[in-house]
């Protein structure tokens, strides 16, 4: 900035700013490093006093993660030599792999109900926020505001007529009604942020493919909806993160054929407690794909979360 | 634009295209919202529709037995019930700790960040991960920092105050649980706070503090005149979200307490999932339900007319 301006900070307080905002910065990511140094520690390391930031890194908790062991006998264990190094690493234990753990189901069922309730939610909410946009409905406030009010129900007073209807309909611990409840909470998100999104498309575009012969429906998908595509993606992000996260619901509806990694990874148990190295590396797999989309999304962030109320 | 007409209508199958040409807007209006509204009607209304009736009733989902409406005989129970009133206490304890450190740390960061220094993207970045993560997997891991002897919390305690390690316990302690839970939801929530009040520092004309500079108001007025109550709005905003999102807190503090010691911690979500999910008193759980709803429905709409009063000022 050239000119003289009143609002522009001294450097020394620029100086100042940026070192306490760097020092938040740092002890807020402490609790993160730590989950993603610990799923590299051995059981030892991770509870040693003083707590150790420099280790020998190890895979055993991901090793650990991913599989389920047994305790063997000496001359079990002199006849079959280890012959991967995932085998080494639990033999240090006079243990043998017997089989995978249930994480990587877990994972599967996270991605499955995630992606299809967000491709179903990204769908209606698309449909829906151009009807809310563009045409006149009655009592359209009321219904945006009905639309929103869904949310304002603590997951569990959902949870318990779900819980019934699912039981007499067969929805109980299954991929479909996970993905049905998923859609139906985050329905009321894409609605809200797409009709945001919407309302900034310049109404001239589709008329002029109106006059240019289209149909509205042809305005839709061949004008709005390439505009809006940013929008989209957004929400779509948006709405995965959310089912991606959910923990309620899943714990109460879901047990042993639909459960997400939500509920899965803190009964990830070891020998006395929590196996803690072993729970960090399913944290960090399970939290990696988040951290990498919330960086994507840091210019729609503050939409995002504020459905679409408050837009910068 | 004619070409591009005609290139559209190449591209369209004939069959949609005939299907569609006939549909007025009033048409598409309503096939584009009827499958949302349908949607929410039956896994939203209905259930809630469900609960209601539910709750005049002594009914058990775990049992078979013959069910009795028992009038407001469930309403009566809860609202007289002294347990619950404990739980409304730490419901509250929570809630209103956590907004205010969420609003002072978190306005004071974005104050610091509309500062403009080099570098400032990259920092709110970092600072804004925590809140998009799962609370349930990072409330988990918590319990692990904050285990007494080796956790990560009480060394850093430790090692600034000098207080050994092993002599307080975060979770385990009657004083410091609540407290505990404040921690890391101010922890993972403080960032969405920063984020709306930074939206509205920056929704400030420059020349609004020009003018003020003229008038020769000193920094600390232009503050409190011009800042504050510019911000206002949008702070009032990001409480209203997050005493929503914290009254019906659940997932975060059933795996970092439980709701424990005792029930110190068992915000109203813990307590009615006891009742719902482990007594199974459905019907009493269900009067619980609308009750809570009744009570976030109405202190919302109340918060919403004193936000918009604000605005409009």
């Amino acid at each position: 900035m050239s000119a003289y301006s009143v609002t522009e900070p001294t450097p020394r307080a620029k100086w100042a700013a940026g070192i306490l905002v760097a020092l938040y910065a740092l002890i807020t990511m402490i609790p993160l490093l730590w989950i993603i140094a610990t799923g590299f520690k051995s059981p030892a390391d991770a509870i040693s006093y003083p707590p150790k930031v420099v280790f020998d890194p190890t895979l055993e908790g991901y090793v650990n993660l991913f599989t389920t062991r047994t305790r063997q006998t000496d001359e079990f264990l002199a006849a079959n030599p280890p012959e991967t190094w995932y085998e080494e690493i639990v033999r240090q234990y006079d243990m043998v792999i017997v089989g995978p753990s249930r994480y990587g189901e877990r994972f599967m069922n996270s991605i499955i109900i995630g992606f299809g309730s967000t491709f179903l939610s990204v769908f209606l909410g698309t449909l829906a926020a151009y009807a809310f946009s563009r045409f006149k409905i009655p009592l359209k406030d009321d219904l945006l505001f009905f639309v929103l009010s869904t949310r304002m129900m603590p997951p569990i007073a959902v949870a318990i007529p779900i819980f019934l209807m699912f039981r007499s309909l067969g929805l109980s611990d299954t991929h479909a009604g996970m993905i049905l409840l998923y859609t139906a909470v985050n329905l009321s998100l894409a609605v809200w942020l797409l009709k945001g999104f919407m309302d900034e498309i310049p109404r001239e575009y589709e008329e002029a493919a109106l006059i240019d012969g289209y149909t509205r429906f042809q305005a839709f998908y061949k004008v709005v909806l390439p505009q809006a595509t940013t929008g989209i993606v957004a929400t779509a992000i948006f709405c995965l993160i959310f089912a991606w996260n959910e923990y309620a619901f899943a714990v109460l509806l879901t047990s042993g054929n639909a459960q997400t990694a939500p509920p899965f990874i803190p009964t990830i148990i070891g020998v006395g407690g929590q196996d803690w190295p072993a729970v960090a590396a399913g944290a960090t797999l399970f939290l990696l794909p988040v951290l990498v989309f919330t960086v994507l999304l840091r210019k729609h962030l503050l939409r995002g979360i504020t459905f679409g109320a408050v837009r910068k | 634009m004619a070409n591009l007409a005609e290139s559209a209508a190449r591209a369209t199958p004939p069959s949609v295209a005939r299907r569609v040409r006939g549909l007025s807007d009033r048409a598409i209006a309503w096939i584009f919202v009827a499958p949302t509204i349908f949607l929410l009607l039956a896994v939203n209304i209905f259930p809630l529709i469900w609960t209601i009736r539910l709750s005049f009733t002594n009914f058990r989902a775990n049992r078979n037995r013959e069910v009795e409406w028992v009038g407001l005989r469930n309403y009566e129970r809860i609202l007289t019930d002294s347990d619950i009133w404990l739980t409304m206490q730490a419901t509250a304890h929570f809630l209103i700790w956590t907004i205010v450190f969420q609003v002072l740390i978190g306005f004071t960061l974005a104050w610091l960040i509309n500062k403009n220094f080099r570098g400032n993207d990259f920092l709110t970045t970092m600072i804004v991960l925590p809140m998009m993560l799962s609370p349930a997997v990072v409330g988990n891991f918590w319990t692990f920092l904050y285990q007494p002897q080796i956790g990560l919390f009480n060394y850093i305690v430790s090692f600034f105050t000098g207080v050994d390690p092993s002599s307080f316990e975060m979770i385990g302690s009657v004083n410091l649980a609540p407290w505990a839970i404040v921690i890391v939801d101010t922890w993972m929530w403080t960032p969405f706070v920063m984020l709306i009040c930074l939206a509205g520092l920056r929704s400030i004309p420059e020349y609004i503090y020009e003018a003020a500079e003229i008038d020769r108001a000193s920094k600390w007025r232009q503050f409190w005149t011009i800042t504050i109550p510019m911000v206002l709005p949008f702070l009032m905003l990001a409480v209203l979200f997050r005493g929503i999102e914290n009254f019906k807190m659940f997932d975060l503090v059933v795996l970092l307490t439980g709701g424990g010691p005792g029930s110190t911690t068992e915000l109203t979500s813990i307590n009615l999932k006891r009742e719902a999910f482990e007594k199974w008193r459905t019907g009493y759980a269900s009067a619980y339900a609308i009750i809570l709803f009744v009570t976030v429905f109405g202190l919302a709409s109340i918060y919403v007319k004193a936000l918009n009063k604000v605005k409009e000022r």
